[in-house]
């Protein structure tokens, strides 16, 4: 399957239908859909993935109680990156307790219609499915303090009913293993 | 009494990012140590065939006298991130600096670790 052109702010993300950890069937849209939901591509073995998980799980935690929804996936190549298989990421979610699915883009398919890039690679979607940011969850994934605060304040703003301040950022992080 | 500079080395793959950084630091701790910085040898792996070759367990990898600065701990070789640990805890795509500096001003002093 080709590489679609990347998903930018302002485009209707592309849909979601992929498993979570235990199998359970998880779609993008879905009936009454969140007034903003999170998408973040991420994976087991990537040092920057790992470095600002924290901070991610913290924003789900934070945000959920305001109705938005959080999804992880990942699209990595279990076959060459072992610390990525299915397995891998449900003894992950069962060990650290996690608040949002960890979704398996085992064809990859969902990876390459949204054109993610790295992990992470955060969108923050508005009620219409409407991307309104794109990008990295802060400026330093070795700086805890930074609280993932280029994703809090875009979805403050998106909650407040604005346009994110800051709409893009670079996203930083180890590349998605294509098969 | 002088002593010969140790052979530093870092390995590095195109799928990570941290490369550059990893030999900014390196480099600057050489300085530090009093090693002449130009003389790490920067190899990239690009196949997984090298990367077995090489004993190649992610990127950056770092090689001072032959010894990994973080020694894998099982980790298969292949194109992959490397995972470091900082003495705080933290995970990082990066080594410790201040343990890359004891390490180069160990491999100096010819005492290895």
């Amino acid at each position: 399957m080709a590489q679609a052109a990347a998903t930018k702010v302002g485009d209707a993300a592309p849909g979601l239908e992929l498993p979570d950890t235990e199998g359970r069937v998880h779609t993008l849209p879905m009936p009454g859909e969140a007034s903003a939901t999170v998408v973040v591509w991420t994976c087991n073995h990537c040092p920057y993935a790992l470095a600002w998980h924290d901070r991610l799980v913290q924003v789900a935690r934070d945000y959920a109680p305001r109705g938005v929804r959080f999804l992880a996936v990942n699209s990595n190549d279990a076959e060459r990156y072992p610390r990525d298989s299915l397995g891998a990421m449900r003894e992950r979610v069962d060990s650290e307790d996690w608040p949002f699915p960890y979704l398996h883009d085992e064809s990859q398919q969902a990876a390459r219609a949204w054109a993610a890039q790295v992990t992470p690679h955060v969108y923050v979607l508005d009620g219409d499915r409407r991307v309104r940011y794109e990008g990295a969850p802060d400026a330093d994934h070795m700086d805890p303090e930074r609280n993932a605060d280029w994703l809090r304040d875009a979805l403050d703003d998106l909650l407040s009913g604005r346009q994110p301040r800051r709409a893009e950022t670079e996203p930083v992080g180890c590349s998605i293993k294509w098969k | 009494m002088t002593h010969e500079s140790p052979k530093v080395e870092l390995l590095w793959w195109q799928g990570c990012p941290s490369w550059e950084q990893a030999l900014e630091i390196l480099r600057e701790e050489m300085r530090v140590v009093g090693i002449d910085p130009a003389s790490v040898e920067v190899r990239e792996v690009r196949t997984d065939e090298e990367a077995g070759r090489w004993g190649f367990v992610g990127s950056p990898t770092i090689r001072i006298s032959g010894r990994d600065v973080q020694p894998p701990d099982g980790e298969p070789a292949g194109l992959t991130c490397r995972v470091y640990r900082l003495r705080d805890g933290r995970v990082s795509p990066l080594p410790d600096r201040a343990e890359l500096r004891k390490t180069l001003a160990n491999a100096i002093q010819g005492g290895g670790e």
